[in-house]
């Protein structure tokens, strides 16, 4: 039997990642009592974060393993694309990977912190083109959400007035840091290819945030809110040019949920944290509205079960559909809220391609210092729009370029094929070729728009269960040609830009088989869409506010809602619905309609 | 330009453009940062209680979640003290000492592959057979040239190996293993030496230290790369 909690409380978060650290910041900050249930591990930022060890400080000298796939120093906590212990399963013929972090905060700790908007036409793609499917909200509906999000949140660039690529209301984002050498040698270059590059969107205090204005704009007449968010913007640190933001910040310079949400959700007082709990199913009483959730307590390994008024999830995309798909009951004999059949269906990733390219023209460069913000200062919106209306391209969605190299702190890798430039140079010659070459290397590559499919969905495997008993994900997957088209024309346009500089491509020639360059499902690390929002009941899981429409008192505030999955990075958009359907929470228990 | 920064920085040299130590310091308590040099991973459990964060326990030391701050090697390492001793002169061979920095072997790239080589993930079954046997190829073309073992002939001799070795491409058909063996160790040599702070300032390569403001590259550079 599941042991009960006494308490009960006004919502139930479950997941401590963008979705669910903003979700338990917005409902604290209004005095709802939350209690944030996590599945991973307790992890605190400006204890743990390595912030300028070498790799020769780590093993294998800080190179990536099965247990830390981006490297030792990467911040994910018992992730990676495997979890000890979780596994899932995919369908013969089906290539899908699933990144996981089990750790507080979730994969906000260690992304790669590009926070581009949707634009105008990402809400209605079907609209446009015919194809996909239409948000039931648009680009004015959450446009005052990203506007908050990022003052929030503090994101660095600019607003450049270019097709689909909304500006911010000025004042809201931070100055973008000076382009390295490298970047403005690219935007030079692709000038006359008619590329625009301009600055990227990052989620990096650039400059410390204003304390003193900030909070009273996103909170009027909270003055709870305010307070506890001008204490914790006081906490950050303006970014000091050094280290990599995949490691997390001990100075709180970039946005991680464990930074910049939990802590003033729990200054608060109105939060409750939960660690290390595995969360089973959603239970629901004999009305059909949701009582609470169960879940293992993986240090006893016992169920628990706990009460709240309304139950958030933002496990996830998949966890979240995973969670539904095994609330099974009497009512929901398909799982929680899926009388339409589609919890778990339109998984969508992001289309990634990409090459590298070495350039004469950066061989042999004076010593400078390029770490910069270590993500992208400069980077490629989608430039095709009118062509690819016009039906020009052979694929209907866009996509974006980030690039990067340099003069990046030497790594695990460095110089690896370096034979192939010096005719197998050893000795003092492979000293001096080292330093030639190093920083000569730019890699480019392609995060494009993939249109929703039928084939690729994740369901329960019921064959399978983790170790804490609860049955897997199994995940299906298929690119069509829209996809695989895409990313052959991503790595012909990196090709013409590579050319261009003067430069040639690593490995000699271009792979032009779009369906041998595109990443593989879930490599990109985007996964949206299993639990789509919609204006019809019998297409959609959720309401126009992130509300399951067959349990009134259950919300989503993950990538899951996610309809479309525009080429723009999703972290930005998940946090601004996330705070969206926040305050429509709020509205509804004001009303006492949940 | 009013700064020098164009003068390479090191660690050991800050220029003027970082933040003091005693600013940087203040940016890090400003964020309740513990500085990861001296801060113990582990921290006091206290009361849980509503409103509190859970405990913050730590890592727990698997290889999925590893101190980050306090990292170690977990598994032993495999290689005799002979095979490190042919691995040494085959790693200097390919990284000697010159004017600008030392040896491969003098910061310690041999302990480095080995580590590589015995460590317990997919590559190293394969990994360490190949080495194994490679070393042992060196030793028995350096006895048949020059009637001693790789590690105790002249670098003048070992380089006549290595040039029949070097280059996949144009080794001849009984080298071709021997030159995949020679690239592999090449490329971890690489590794080894490059992520060393010697290594990293032999490469010109001096970021890691907290700046004040990033002004991208300087003028030499813009002019360098036709950006003025």
């Amino acid at each position: 039997m599941a042991r009960r909690m006494q308490t009960r409380y006004d919502a139930i978060v479950v997941g401590s990642g963008a979705g669910g650290g903003m979700a338990a910041y917005q409902l604290a900050v209004q005095g709802l009592k939350v209690l944030v249930l996590e599945a991973g591990r307790h992890y605190d930022p400006t204890r743990e974060t390595p912030m300028f060890q070498l790799p020769k400080d780590a093993p294998l000298r800080a190179g990536g393993t099965k247990d830390k796939p981006f490297g030792f120093f990467d911040a994910t906590v018992d992730g990676g694309w495997s979890v000890p212990g979780e596994p899932y399963t995919t369908a013969p013929g089906s290539d899908f990977l699933w990144w996981r972090a089990r750790m507080l905060g979730g994969r906000t700790n260690h992304w790669g912190r590009i926070s581009l908007r949707m634009g105008p036409y990402d809400f209605k793609p079907y609209s446009r083109d015919g194809i996909g499917f239409d948000w039931p909200i648009g680009y004015d509906d959450l446009a005052p959400y990203y506007d908050k999000t990022e003052a929030l949140i503090g994101v660095y660039g600019s607003s450049e007035g270019l097709e689909n690529t909304p500006d911010s209301p000025n004042g809201t984002l931070l100055p973008p840091p000076t382009p390295r050498g490298y970047e403005q040698l690219v935007r030079k270059h692709c000038g006359p290819l008619g590329i625009p590059v301009i600055p990227s969107h990052l989620a990096i205090l650039s400059a410390r945030q204003d304390a003193d204005r900030w909070p009273a704009l996103l909170h009027p007449d909270n003055q709870l809110a305010q307070r506890v968010l001008a204490d914790s913007m006081r906490t950050r640190a303006a970014c000091f040019w050094a280290t990599e933001c995949g490691r997390g910040c001990a100075i709180k310079a970039n946005f991680q949920s464990t930074t910049v949400l939990l802590p003033p959700a729990l200054a608060t007082g109105n939060v409750e944290l939960i660690t290390d709990a595995m969360v089973r199913e959603v239970t629901v009483d004999r009305t059909g509205r949701a009582t609470g959730v169960s879940y293992v307590d993986k240090a006893t390994r016992e169920d628990r079960h706990v009460e709240g008024r309304v139950v958030v999830l933002a496990a996830s995309a998949c966890e979240t559909a995973r969670i539904l798909l095994n609330s099974t009951s009497s009512q929901f004999p398909n799982g929680l809220a899926n009388g339409s059949g589609l919890v778990g269906k339109y998984l969508m990733d992001t289309v990634g391609a990409g090459i590298q390219g070495q350039i004469p023209a950066l061989e042999s460069l004076p010593p400078h210092n390029e770490d910069g913000a270590s993500g992208d200062h400069l980077y490629m919106p989608w430039w095709l729009y009118r062509e690819q209306l016009a039906g020009r391209l052979d694929f209907p969605r866009g996509y974006h370029v980030e690039f990067g190299g340099g003069r990046k702190m030497p790594g695990s890798g460095i110089f690896w094929g370096l034979e192939d430039y010096t005719s197998g140079a050893y000795g003092a010659r492979f000293k001096q070729e080292a330093r030639r070459y190093y920083g000569s290397f730019l890699y480019f590559d392609g995060r494009g728009e993939m249109i929703p499919n039928e084939d690729c969905y994740c369901e329960i495997d019921p064959d399978t269960k983790d170790q804490w008993g609860i049955p897997v994900l199994r995940f299906h997957w298929k690119w069509a040609d829209y996809e695989t088209r895409q990313a052959a024309h991503m790595v012909e346009t990196f090709a013409e830009i590579v050319d261009a500089m003067g430069g040639s491509v690593v490995g000699g020639s271009v792979e032009r088989d779009g369906s041998k360059v595109i990443a593989k499902g879930g490599q990109i690390i985007h996964e949206v869409g299993t639990v789509r929002m919609g204006d019809d009941p019998k297409t959609s899981v959720l309401d126009p506010n992130c509300r399951a429409w067959e349990v009134s008192n259950l919300f989503v505030t993950d990538g899951a809602p996610f309809v479309s999955n525009a080429d723009k990075n999703p972290t930005l958009s998940i946090l601004a619905l996330a705070w969206r359907t926040c305050d429509h929470i709020v509205e509804e228990m004001k009303r006492g309609s949940v | 330009m009013t700064e020098r920064s164009d003068v390479p920085a090191s660690p050991e040299r800050p220029s003027d453009r970082e933040l003091s130590r005693r600013r940087w310091l203040a940016a890090m308590a400003a964020a309740g940062a513990a500085l990861p040099v001296l801060s113990s991973a582990a921290c006091k459990p206290s009361d849980q209680t509503a409103g509190a964060p859970t405990p913050a326990t730590g890592p727990r030391g698997t290889p999925s979640d590893p101190d980050l701050i306090h990292p170690r090697i977990w598994w032993d390492k495999q290689l005799t003290r002979a095979e490190l001793g042919t691995l040494a002169a085959l790693t200097d061979t390919i990284i000697p000492e010159d004017e600008t920095s030392p040896s491969a072997s003098a910061v310690g790239v041999p302990d480095y592959i080995d580590e590589w080589a015995s460590a317990p993930y997919d590559w190293a079954r394969e990994g360490i057979v190949k080495i194994r046997k490679g070393l042992t190829w060196l030793d028995e073309e350096s006895g048949r040239r020059f009637g001693k073992p790789f590690a105790e002939i002249d670098q003048s001799e070992r380089n006549l190996i290595a040039d029949d070795i070097c280059y996949l491409p144009r080794a001849r058909p009984e080298h071709q293993e021997a030159a995949r063996f020679f690239d592999m160790i090449r490329d971890l040599t690489a590794t080894g030496f490059y992520t060393t702070e010697a290594g990293m300032r032999d490469l010109g390569y001096v970021g890691n230290v907290p700046l004040d403001r990033f002004d991208g590259p300087p003028r030499e550079v813009l002019e360098r790369l036709g950006l003025v």
